[in-house]
């Protein structure tokens, strides 16, 4: 039983740290009609941003400042921040497909950065031995994720509340009318061009955020845990619990992993070994599937988008 | 309603627009070819000619848009050519687009609500730093709002999604989006096409109240009725050229109008 206890604690770590970048790919989608499909790019940059400010002095390797744990994420959000400014004043004359494109080609650069960069990212092998913050005050792993999924699940419920502040206010209404009609915007005052610019950059520093929290989480950071299908698993987390909705974001994030691990698991436990290997398309088959029925059933989501903006016209 | 909020209160005249050889060429098209005239502040100009005759592309123009290849356009002796959409709009020009863009998944409160500029609650960081500077802001802007949707009839919807309303009253939602925004002129393009004729008169008579208020005037329109009873002077094009411009009277009476453009519709 405790057994699934655990589990359960590692689980919703790992989910709730989902959480957070799709609720910082919603402020970008769901609310201002960009087309990031780049997430994993911004995740990464975060992660190894907070993984070499914080990870020990390597003679080898660029980086290992052994700074504290806070130090490392907010630099691995500011990095990931500056990443999404640069790509954000080149791409976001871009429009929908194409900006999708164009970040998508980005994440993948990002990753073989990650790859090929041995000097400061340890290349395939990563960079192991980052310190998790306050390890040694735990005395066993089992305490330690409990209080790592409070420190992820207070970090979760602040980013939830600081946004919807921030949405449900003019600025939020700002997003939502670049995103309904940018020539309609611009012809009523609206700089269209800076409004994506902040969404963007703010989105991505969410994502940058989760990427930090993952990797104080596991201790390590490593080029495989970037690659494109963590783009798609979180675009499904927003499509299913619901575009425009951060509840919904968070909904989704938690149900779309629970659906992740729970194939995983049911795969390796029924599929012939023989056919293990195989399993894992039948995973995003099942997550595909999902964005299918879905988009058919309930095109807007488990929690769908709420219909007033601003918190001060009720 | 004593304490209406501009523009919707007191009389001022402003808005001079003057458009001085204009001219914007797609490719070997030449949509507008040298355009000169005056929008009078305080009266209602309008721009009338056949399809075609480039009334569209001139307002595009004007309004930052598309811009002019060369020519001069000026609001009250401010040239305003040249520059982008929203800089147009934040020197006191505003303007609704022939079918209708509002923001449809957005209610109409909302849809007006967005347009007042440089509010304090559009940086995303005044909304956790000074949200009581938002609140009381938006408290105002909501006042000002829902006066300027009463005077436009909209009151009984401005809950809904603009999206879910009929054509004539986002062409109303238009109207009071740019009545937020206290212009110094109003570009009106077709107002009255496709509205139902109740709501026509809602808003040719709403038109006739904020000019009698003061405020200046553009209107794109092909209804005659419409642009001969309501319209101080009138303006034709054809071809991408003025080719008359003078009184309602007097222009109806016009052969090369006629000719060009009213034909059998004037008749």
């Amino acid at each position: 039983m405790s057994g699934y206890i655990a589990y359960l604690v590692f689980f919703l770590i790992v989910a709730l740290t989902y959480s957070i970048v799709v609720m910082g790919l919603n402020l970008q989608w769901g609310y201002t009609g960009l087309f990031n499909a780049g997430v994993v790019g911004f995740f990464a940059i975060g992660a190894y941003g907070t993984a070499i400010l914080t990870g020990p002095d390597r003679p080898e390797l660029i980086g290992g400042f052994a700074l504290p744990f806070p130090v490392g994420v907010i630099g691995g959000m500011v990095l990931a921040a500056l990443a999404a400014l640069l790509v954000g004043l080149a791409t976001l004359r871009l429009r929908e497909e194409y900006l999708a494109i164009s970040t998508f080609g980005i994440a993948i650069s990002i990753q073989l950065v990650g790859l090929n960069f041995d000097a400061l990212t340890g290349g395939a092998q990563g960079l192991t031995g980052i310190p998790r913050p306050l390890f040694a005050v735990f005395g066993t792993p089992g305490a330690y994720n409990l209080f790592y999924l409070v420190l992820v699940g207070t970090v979760t419920v602040i980013v939830y509340f600081a946004l919807q502040v921030a949405l449900h206010s003019p600025w939020g209404r700002l997003l939502k009318a670049i995103r309904e009609d940018e020539t309609a915007a611009a012809s009523l005052g609206k700089n269209p061009a800076l409004v994506r610019l902040q969404a963007f950059v703010l989105g991505s520093t969410l994502m940058g955020l989760a990427g930090g929290l993952y990797v104080g989480f596991i201790g390590y950071v490593s080029p495989l845990d970037f690659l494109p299908l963590l783009t798609f698993q979180i675009w499904a987390m927003l499509i299913v619990g619901g575009s425009g909705n951060n509840r919904g974001a968070i909904v989704g994030a938690v149900g779309v992993w629970a659906l992740w691990t729970m194939s995983g698991f049911a795969i390796s436990r029924l599929l012939p070994v023989h056919y293990q290997s195989q399993g894992g398309a039948i995973q995003v088959i099942i997550i595909g599937l999902l964005i299918v029925l879905t988009l058919l059933f309930r095109p807007r989501g488990l929690i769908g988008e709420a219909q007033a903006v601003s918190r001060h016209v009720r | 309603m004593s304490k209406e909020p501009l523009p919707l209160g007191g009389r001022r005249i402003s808005g001079r627009l003057d458009i001085r050889n204009a001219a914007r060429s797609f490719n070997a098209v030449r949509a507008v070819d040298g355009v000169s005239f005056t929008a009078e502040p305080g009266r209602i100009t309008g721009l009338i000619g056949p399809n075609g005759a480039g009334k569209t592309t001139l307002f595009n123009a004007i309004a930052g848009e598309l811009g002019v290849d060369s020519g001069e356009i000026a609001l009250d002796g401010e040239r305003i050519d040249g520059l982008s959409p929203y800089r147009v709009f934040s020197k006191g020009l505003a303007r609704t687009f022939q079918i209708p863009r509002p923001f449809g998944g957005m209610t109409v409160l909302e849809n007006v609500m967005l347009v007042p500029a440089s509010q304090h609650g559009e940086r995303f960081w005044n909304t956790w730093f000074r949200p009581g500077l938002v609140a009381r802001e938006e408290k105002a802007n909501l006042g000002k709002a829902r006066a300027i949707i009463e005077f436009c009839g909209l009151s009984p919807v401005e809950k809904q999604l603009a999206g879910a309303i009929s054509g004539g009253q986002q062409k109303l939602v238009e109207l009071a989006r740019a009545l937020m925004a206290d212009p110094r002129i109003i570009l009106l393009d077709e107002p009255g096409a496709g509205v139902n004729p109740a709501l026509l008169d809602t808003i040719v008579d709403r038109i006739v109240e904020l000019n009698k208020r003061g405020m200046t005037f553009l209107i794109i329109e092909h209804n005659m009725d419409f642009i001969m009873s309501l319209c101080d002077k009138v303006v034709v094009m054809a071809a991408g050229k003025v080719i008359a411009e003078g009184l309602p009277e007097h222009v109806r009476a016009d052969q090369m109008v006629v000719d060009a453009y009213l034909g059998g519709a004037a008749a």
